[in-house]
């Protein structure tokens, strides 16, 4: 059996327990881009579950929850509800789940933790950073990535055979086996043993058992806890020294062993749950360390919404679908011309309204700026600049509270620039992220700012309006293909910066080498950027700078 | 609320559960703040606060919940004049909530059909003398929270809007949760919280098993294990009525005073709320442990719940604010 084939058949049986018991399981995340796969996965679903309520991202609450019944109740004289997409019963399809915004992700689990709208198949359709946001993840029991799949590893089949009538029992060991094995899998969160014992319990339930057997606890912790691992236990005979950093060999163990090496439950069990666990594990795994802890995406990407912000007073307008009817205001227009209205009218009806007083909701929302700081983490950049670098980063998301602003951070050096910190509000996950700011090796200067302009570029077309701070010393000798040349290194600055400047983003250019360098400002020159030089540049004085930069 | 997990079930957290007994012992400490990562109880035991508070006494159709005839607001209809034991309200505030629903508006039935200006009360009314629960508070969007803001300090709601003029009594206990890796909130709101917790999930593998143990116990047969757990519940239960009828007579000496203002002078809190809630807390503290005077191990236990969210921030500081308070703890209690 190919890998692939395996999955599926996972797949398989996740939906068949989901089936089984939906109170206990919640869902499934499948992480699958339009194709064959998801067709096919899409008519197991439905073979399984019949009809689904389809939910998308940008859904308003009176969709979610139902609301007043604008033409029904003004056609009937009498308020008429409508109801919520939330309140059906059966099984729910969230699509392109990797675009709900927080808040929505945040309702969803408040239906969740209720009971109301399980099973609930989450299908993610993110490339790169893209993911379902992780509360929504963390509460259903299964994740899945078929992106790797083929269309040949699927088939159509049903687990079958006659499952019981009632969930298994499961006795305390149990209950220590899954904890241990979580613990040693590095997963804090006590919803993963309490999903993987469901599970258990479920398998047990479809092989008729009355119990939850050694099998079952397999199956458990096969299907909740590979996609929550967060490190590779250590084998209790482990006496290989860990690998070298480089080293993607899935096979050898890395992380701490956290003092679980004595009481590790089970080794089949962990050899069951390690051999499910993505082929690059290890790599994500050391990504995740020098990039995130956690997958949080902050407040940063939420979006811009017509139907959101401040209120502002309504106006006359038409119902075109995407503005709501602001209901006491389109009486108030009304009302002046009832008498008159009446007279005219052959329909007896309490209230006559006519298209014209229909009046509009209207909201305000500030745009939010987004502070994108690239910053020079070469060995001339020195490391002392680094942290004051990070020192204004997190002095002025201290000030965001205020001014609104989300900051992003693009570390670069050697032959890459990464994205070291994603726009965000949230103080926690920057100081997180910047403490493991990696420092030293070449400058790519051009590579630097082009990673900026990209950001940039992707926060303008989310509505928001970007910022972007270079903070290095100008001592470019990394060309954009990542090869060692100062001169072309310095030419592919000049050229980015020119993208920089026609592509309208605004941006500004510290100088915080030891003295100013003359072919920085001509660079800041082409960008149309700002340039000052800060010699002894400190936290203070580059978030003063920024700040002022900021009010204009 | 239909089966909610009991209160008293929840294995360890114990600075949060003391933290809402104290709010239920006195409401006007002010709300408590629960911080924290993912799966660890917050939103269980918030949820279980409703069925452990002892019952309150209200007339009878009271949209506010009045426990006198003469608190009813002149604006409600179809009011009685009798009491009845009711649960303590505890309202869910959700992310998505327009502001209507939180303050009131104009009852747009009645209008509609019987071209009636009347006031539809809304969860603020709703929460009068109970809880008012927010999941996710730093994702509300900002103009709700503005306005709970402005109404948890005032103790009233006031409507004015659509032609009506109306206010009403709106007391009530902010508690909200949030995890911080989703967004800050604004120190504004933090402060406006009387205690704040945080909380992880926890560490000792015994404590674990037991959660799945209880939790499992529990999904396989809800009534059997609240039945259970009756009269665990009724002890926590009682000794907050207790503690409630203590809480006046329990003394406050002059050095426990003096300790409270130096606590928060050396940790340069804003505002005099932190004493306040300081002193109110251990105050209640002592009560629900049967003291008769606030002593050094109350204020030593309540500091860091009712100081540390109140510091201001220095994005510099890698420590964090709860080892702060505990150094400024251990030096001036000693």
């Amino acid at each position: 059996m190919t890998r692939g084939e395996h999955i599926w058949t996972q797949v398989q049986l996740a939906l068949h327990l989901l089936a089984l018991d939906p109170q206990g399981l919640k869902g499934a995340v499948f992480r699958v881009r339009a194709g064959p796969v998801r067709d096919r996965l899409l008519s197991m679903i439905r073979m399984i579950a019949g009809p689904t309520t389809r939910l998308h991202p940008n859904m308003t609450d009176e969709q979610f929850y139902g609301g007043v019944d604008v033409v029904a109740t003004i056609a009937n004289g009498r308020l008429s509800m409508t109801t919520g997409l939330l309140q059906r019963s059966g099984w729910f399809e969230l699509t392109m789940a990797e675009r709900v915004p927080l808040q929505t992700a945040a309702r969803l689990c408040q239906a969740m933790d209720q009971g109301t709208i399980s099973p609930f198949i989450a299908l993610d359709e993110g490339v790169d950073g893209e993911a379902v946001p992780q509360s929504l993840r963390e509460r259903l029991a299964f994740y899945f990535d078929l992106s790797d799949l083929h269309h040949s590893d699927t088939d159509l089949q049903i687990p079958e055979g006659a499952a019981g009538t009632e969930l298994a029992s499961a006795s305390v060991k149990d209950m220590r086996t899954l904890s241990l094995l979580a613990e040693s899998f590095g997963i804090s969160s006590m919803r993963a043993p309490l999903l993987a014992l469901n599970v258990a319990k479920a398998n047990a339930m479809a092989n008729t058992r009355a119990s939850v057997e050694a099998e079952d606890l397999e199956i458990g912790a096969e299907l909740v806890f590979p996609s929550r691992a967060t490190q590779i236990p250590q084998a209790s005979d482990g006496d290989d020294p860990p690998p070298p950093p480089q080293n993607d060999n899935a096979d050898e163990d890395e992380g701490d062993p956290s003092g679980t090496g004595l009481d590790l439950p089970n080794e089949i069990l962990i050899d069951a749950v390690k051999a499910l666990l993505p082929e690059d594990f290890l790599e994500t795994l050391k990504l995740q360390k020098s990039r995130a802890k956690t997958a949080g995406i902050g407040f940063g990407t939420q979006t811009k919404s017509k139907t959101r912000g401040r209120p502002k007073p309504p106006r006359k307008g038409k119902l075109d679908g995407q503005n709501r009817i602001d209901v006491v205001a389109t009486l108030r227009a009304a009302a002046p011309f009832q008498t008159i209205r009446r007279a005219h009218s052959k329909t007896v009806r309490p209230v006559l309204i006519y298209p014209d007083d229909i009046h509009v909701k209207r909201y305000e929302t500030r745009s939010e700026r987004v502070v994108i700081f690239a910053v020079d983490a070469s060995g001339s950049a020195a490391l002392a600049r680094l942290s004051e670098a990070k020192g204004a980063v997190e002095l002025l998301l201290a000030q965001a509270y205020a001014r609104r602003d989300h900051v992003a951070l693009i570390g670069f050096r050697n032959s890459q620039a990464d994205l070291l910190l994603p726009p965000t509000r949230s103080l926690v996950q920057t100081k997180r992220r910047l403490a493991e700011l990696p420092g030293g090796g070449g400058t790519p200067l051009a590579m630097g700012i082009k990673a900026a302009g990209d950001l940039a570029q992707k926060c303008a077309s989310q509505g928001k309006t970007p910022l972007v701070v270079v903070l290095t010393d100008g001592r470019a000798n990394i060309t954009l293909e990542g090869t060692p040349d100062r001169t072309k290194a310095m030419e592919n600055a000049h050229h980015i910066g020119r993208w920089i400047a026609s592509s309208g983003v605004r941006s500004v250019m510290l100088d915080v080498g030891n003295r100013p360098n003359q072919a920085l400002e001509h660079v800041a020159r082409d960008m149309q950027a700002s340039y000052f030089a800060l010699p002894r540049a400190n936290a203070q004085s580059i978030s003063k700078t920024i700040g002022a930069e900021l009010e204009i | 609320m239909p089966n909610n997990f009991p209160f008293s079930a929840i294995v360890g957290q114990d600075q949060m559960k003391q933290a809402m007994i104290l709010t239920a012992i006195d409401p006007t400490i002010g709300g408590v703040l629960v911080f924290g990562d993912r799966g660890t109880g917050k939103s269980t035991a918030v949820r279980a606060l409703a069925a452990l508070l002892p019952e309150i006494s209200v007339i009878d159709g009271c949209p506010v919940n009045s426990e006198f005839s003469r608190e009813v607001p002149d604006w409600a209809q179809n009011v009685s004049k009798t009491s009845v034991m009711r649960q303590t309200p505890v309202v869910d505030l959700p992310l998505g909530v327009s502001e209507d629903r939180v303050t009131g508006a104009l009852d747009i039935e009645r209008a509609l059909t019987k071209g009636e200006k009347a006031f539809q009360p809304g969860l603020l009314a709703r929460a009068n003398r109970g809880y008012l629960y927010i999941d996710e508070v730093n994702l509300l969007e900002d103009h709700i929270v503005d306005l709970l803001l402005d109404v948890a300090q005032s103790g009233e709601n006031l409507v004015e809007r659509e032609g009506l003029s109306i206010r009403h009594a709106a007391k009530f206990v902010l508690v909200g949760s949030g995890n911080p890796e989703e967004g800050e909130l604004r120190p504004q709101l933090l402060d406006r919280f009387g205690l704040s917790v945080e909380v992880s999930s926890p560490a000792d593998i015994e404590q674990r098993v037991s959660v799945i143990e209880r939790r499992d116990a529990f999904e396989r047969n809800p009534k059997k294990f609240i039945q259970k757990w009756a009269p665990e519940e009724a002890k926590v239960r009682n000794a907050i009525l207790a503690a409630r009828a203590a809480l006046k007579s329990i003394k406050s000496p002059k050095k426990i005073l003096r300790d409270c203002a130096e606590l928060c002078v050396n940790l340069g809190a804003d505002g005099l709320r932190g004493e306040l809630t300081l002193l109110r807390a251990s105050r209640a503290l002592a009560a629900y442990e049967g003291k008769p005077t606030v002593e050094n191990t109350h204020l030593r236990s309540i500091a860091p719940l009712a100081l540390s969210h109140r510091l201001r921030r220095d994005p510099l500081d890698e420590a964090g604010s709860g080892a702060r308070v505990e150094r400024a703890v251990s030096e001036i209690l000693g």
